[in-house]
């Protein structure tokens, strides 16, 4: 019988291969159908606790400073995440201003509460209660999470609102910048890992 | 030419959940790692793919006809289209944000549309034309999917800030819900097509029967 630990199955074609260790930027191919079937990862565990905590930061600051800022004949006015979630509510579209609450800020906040979760309990060699089904919740949640689309969003709106009045980008833009970049970084499909380090 | 050998050759299944290889003579219908149903295929994914892209294709149209937002500036009301929106920037000088809206908008989708359609045809049909290259091309959709997600934010923002009554005053129309479930639905289809069934042609091909490593 085969040691199945040691396979790897390509997801886009199912053939099978044995795991290779990888060097730095190196990442393994599937020779049938060109998908990546792993990556580098040069995370820690320590590593990635303290990036999520980070984000963790960050997305507070994101959700809770106002994204930019407009200024009309003396009037002013700030709107954070939150409240372009609420503007969309109005009225009978109210079905998209819960997308768009998922995929900016129900959605990545949960991802950073399970990834801290489980990584808390990780780091000291454990998995943590209900392991199974926080890391199957955090494979579900990365598609709806879209903080590089808002990103680009609310740099687009910056560009539209600038010709009519003045626009001062807020902190929360900042916030959101800089946690997009780091939830590519530590929710990847790389956490699949975990898997095998805590057995 | 050769290639290694098939899970179903070797009496395993991929659990899709945590990615383990799973031998099925012991696993039975669980992964044994994570608890997670296994399937060979995704379960009804012709049927699911299509169902999940007509109805988005239906929403495309009120999508792209029906007014996404209203500019309310000094009295005078406007509603604007999505395509409108790319136009007013594109003659207003800036032909890189009108590209990026167009692309986000109206290409996106499109491609979507046309990728996911061409997949499932050559599936049914058993083709085994350009399989690495449609595999890639599988690979392309669900990378772009989310991207038009972003005229929902847009309007979202544009619409949460401009709020002056009088002076000025932007609001959402429903155009934007139904771009919303274009969004919403092709990703469903990307997401319930099984590219590994690109792989099932009905010709016979060559394979070696050692597990290799890459």
């Amino acid at each position: 019988m085969l040691d199945t630990d040691q396979l790897i199955i390509c997801e886009h074609c199912d053939c099978v291969y044995h795991k290779v260790p990888l060097g730095k930027h190196q990442k393994a191919l599937c020779q049938r159908c060109g998908a990546e079937l792993q990556r580098y990862n040069g995370l820690t565990l320590q590593q990635r606790l303290a990036l999520s905590f980070t984000a963790g930061v960050l997305w507070l600051l994101a959700n809770f400073y106002p994204v930019m800022s407009i200024s009309l004949q003396g009037f002013s006015n700030s709107a954070t995440l939150w409240d372009s979630v609420l503007a969309l509510a109005t009225g009978p579209i109210t079905f998209i201003a819960l997308v768009a609450a998922i995929s900016i800020i129900i959605a990545p906040l949960f991802q950073l509460l399970l990834l801290i979760w489980v990584l808390c309990f990780a780091v000291a060699g454990q998995r943590s209660p209900g392991f199974s089904l926080c890391m199957r919740w955090l494979e579900t949640l990365r598609p709806w999470s879209m903080l590089e689309v808002c990103l680009l969003g609310a740099m687009v709106a910056v560009f539209k609102l600038a010709g009519l009045l003045d626009v001062l980008p807020g902190i929360g833009l900042l916030a959101l910048a800089a946690l997009s970049l780091l939830m590519i970084r530590v929710a990847g499909r790389d956490i699949r890992e975990l898997w095998d380090s805590l057995p | 030419m050769s290639r290694p050998p098939l899970a179903s050759e070797l009496n395993l299944m991929l659990c899709h959940a945590c990615g383990k290889a799973c031998d099925i003579s012991v696993a039975g219908h669980c992964c044994d790692r994570c608890g997670a149903p296994l399937h060979a295929r995704k379960p009804n994914s012709l049927t699911r793919t299509w169902a999940y892209l007509i109805a988005s294709l239906v929403f495309y149209v009120p999508a792209n006809l029906l007014p996404v937002m209203n500019t309310k500036m000094l009295g005078s009301g406007d509603d604007s289209t999505i395509m409108s929106g790319v136009i007013e920037f594109w003659s207003h000088g800036a032909w890189d944000i009108a590209l990026i809206i167009f692309i986000a908008s109206i290409a996106v989708p499109a491609t979507k549309f046309v990728a996911l359609g061409l997949l499932l045809i050559t599936v049914q049909r058993g083709s085994d034309w350009a399989q690495r290259e449609r595999s890639k091309l599988y690979r392309f959709v669900e990378l772009i999917g989310y991207w038009s997600m972003l005229d929902v934010i847009v309007v979202a923002l544009v619409a949460a800030l401009v709020k002056f009554q009088a002076l000025g005053d932007i609001e959402p129309r429903p155009g934007i819900l139904f771009f919303g479930l274009v969004v919403v639905f092709t990703m469903l289809a990307a997401m319930s097509f099984d590219p590994r069934m690109i792989w099932e042609s009905r010709q016979p091909e060559e394979h070696t029967d050692e597990v290799s490593s890459h």
